[in-house]
């Protein structure tokens, strides 16, 4: 579904290039849960930027849906969440959900229609017609995936969208996220830099490392496609934990030598 | 409880607003009454004879043609001149208000008009945004009072008269503030904004629209503040050179030339209630917009 094969970006800054990604190589299946952990500057962001045809690689293929990123992006196969919620504030929920739907020529019912099944999906029901001052900050980033689901994309990339909540509200949103993934059977690529987040959210965990930003690791997800925040206690899933906690060490020894 | 909370609202009004500004008003009220005793001394000494010192003084504070003219003959003289002329008469400060009102509505809203076009153009043509903004500056360093002479007799020249010349001046002076803000206002979305609406594949027209333009709104209007003053400015520079017999710049002319201090401080009393009015219209348009767009609650 999505294909990654010898991508280099290298940015031009001020006090020379850099080397954001590095012989970057990697798969994504219809239906996959990936993400893609490591520290600040390993290029996880840059890489989901390429995928969405917002940032355009030095070298390298990819495609997402048998398209180049561009086209793909043009024929608006993916939504994207980026790490602050970005709620238009003189919009209400249901207007900034509606927002890409306008944008895109949805007939008025229509609208009306995907508006509300995505309020249900996001449980906001009840909050449409406040603003987004008047909602915490979970809530926003639920509406800003709302918006993100409102369109026909059948794969989401998303950009530490619970980066900035508490570890409560996180939990609680990781949990909702799996069972929204469940029930839209999207494609899903989600970066973060929490290790039980990856952990438990994924089917494939793709483990990067900084200067120059590159794959150490992809791991294949052995827990079971329905799970529960419970699963946090098992061992598989500290088996998982541990690989990939080994795989960010592997980044860093590197970098020393 | 609500009674409480006007009661409060009442008293942090008297306190945060209303004493500080009287008590400033006063201060000024008193220092001119002050003022006005030696400044027109000489002439009260000239025309008067035997006065005692009281006298004197009261003398100073109610000369027809006074070098300084206390509030009370400037307000006196605004009440008569407001109320108790006939609108249409050239004596009534309400026609040439109204005429220089006309005016600087007019050249308001050629300036608005100019400055969002030349700020959609910068933020949209490469070209536009490297070549235009020093012209902007450079038309506001030459000096107003030098430009519009010049536009007067050139535009009665082709035989263009009356508002059209003055709301042209107007106009030069205010686009400048709505390009400089709109330019800031329309470029205030971040990346993150920008981007996600490249994920949606929209146009610029469509971002311009959905995006830019309503996040421009609070830039836009601090601009009309600024804007919509200088065009009174404007619209007055404009009266004085045209030998125009009418409108607030008109009258303080008139004033110069026979002596009328009275006359010539009314007019600008009354351009200076005038710009308020003007100001506080769009701050309230303001209020209300951002409040409904609940960018301010």
């Amino acid at each position: 579904m999505i294909s990654v094969s010898d991508v280099n970006l290298t940015f031009e800054t001020n006090d020379g290039p850099v080397n954001a990604l590095k012989n970057v190589s990697m798969e994504v299946n219809e239906g996959d849960f990936v993400s893609f952990i490591g520290p600040s500057g390993c290029g996880k962001t840059t890489l989901l930027r390429v995928i969405a045809a917002l940032e355009t690689p030095t070298e390298g293929r990819v495609t997402v849906n048998n398209m180049t990123p561009d086209e793909a992006r043009k024929a608006r196969q993916y939504g994207y969440v980026f790490q602050a919620a970005g709620l238009y504030p003189w919009r209400t929920v249901s207007g900034n959900i509606k927002l890409p739907l306008e944008i895109m020529g949805y007939s008025t019912s229509e609208k009306e229609d995907r508006t509300r099944k995505v309020i249900d999906l996001v449980e906001l029901n009840g909050f449409e017609k406040k603003f987004p001052w008047q909602l915490s900050g979970g809530m926003q980033q639920r509406a800003s995936i709302a918006r993100a689901l409102a369109f026909d994309a059948n794969i989401l990339l998303m950009d530490e969208p619970f980066g900035a909540l508490d570890e409560i509200v996180r939990d609680r949103l990781n949990g909702e996220l799996l069972n929204l993934w469940a029930r839209t059977r999207k494609t899903i690529c989600f970066v973060t830099h929490s290790i039980p987040e990856a952990v438990f959210l994924s089917t494939k965990i793709v483990v990067m490392s900084p200067r120059p930003g590159r794959i150490t690791d992809i791991i294949e997800s052995t827990l079971p496609k329905k799970r529960d925040l419970n699963i946090r206690d098992s061992r598989e899933f500290i088996k998982i934990a541990q690989r990939v906690r080994e795989g960010l060490k592997a980044g860093q020894s590197e970098d020393v030598f | 409880m609500f009674f409480e909370r006007l009661i409060e609202m009442k008293t942090s009004y008297l306190a945060n607003k209303f004493i500080p500004v009287s008590t400033i008003v006063i201060l000024i009220g008193l220092f001119w009454y002050l003022v006005a005793v030696p400044m027109n001394s000489d002439k009260v000494s000239r025309q008067f004879k035997n006065l005692t010192a009281s006298e004197h003084i009261l003398k100073c504070w109610s000369l027809k043609k006074p070098k300084l003219p206390t509030p009370h003959q400037i307000i006196n003289e605004m009440v008569n001149t407001t109320f108790f002329k006939k609108i249409s008469s050239k004596r009534s400060l309400v026609y040439h208000g109204w005429i220089t009102l006309q005016a600087t509505l007019a050249g308001f809203f050629l300036g608005t008009l100019l400055g969002i076009l030349l700020a959609l153009g910068i933020v949209h043509n490469k070209a536009m945004d490297l070549s235009v903004m020093p012209w902007v500056i450079a038309s506001q360093t030459i000096p107003i009072l030098a430009i519009a002479p010049m536009i007067i007799v050139v535009m009665n020249s082709v035989g263009v008269t009356g508002l059209l010349p003055k709301a042209i001046i107007s106009m030069y002076l205010s686009f400048f503030p709505v390009v400089v803000g709109m330019v800031k206002g329309l470029r205030s979305p971040d990346q993150i904004q920008l981007d996600q609406m490249k994920t949606w594949s929209a146009s610029s027209r469509e971002i311009l629209w959905y995006l830019r333009f309503p996040s421009s709104l609070p830039f836009l209007f601090a601009s009309l503040k600024v804007g919509v003053a200088a065009s009174l400015v404007g619209a007055i520079v404009g009266e004085l050179p045209s030998g125009a017999i009418a409108g607030l710049g008109a009258r303080m002319l008139a004033g110069t030339y026979y002596g009328q201090t009275i006359m010539i401080w009314s007019a600008l009393f009354a351009a200076a209630f005038l710009a308020a009015l003007l100001v506080f219209t769009i701050d309230f348009l303001q209020k209300i917009t951002l409040k409904r767009m609940a960018i301010i609650r």
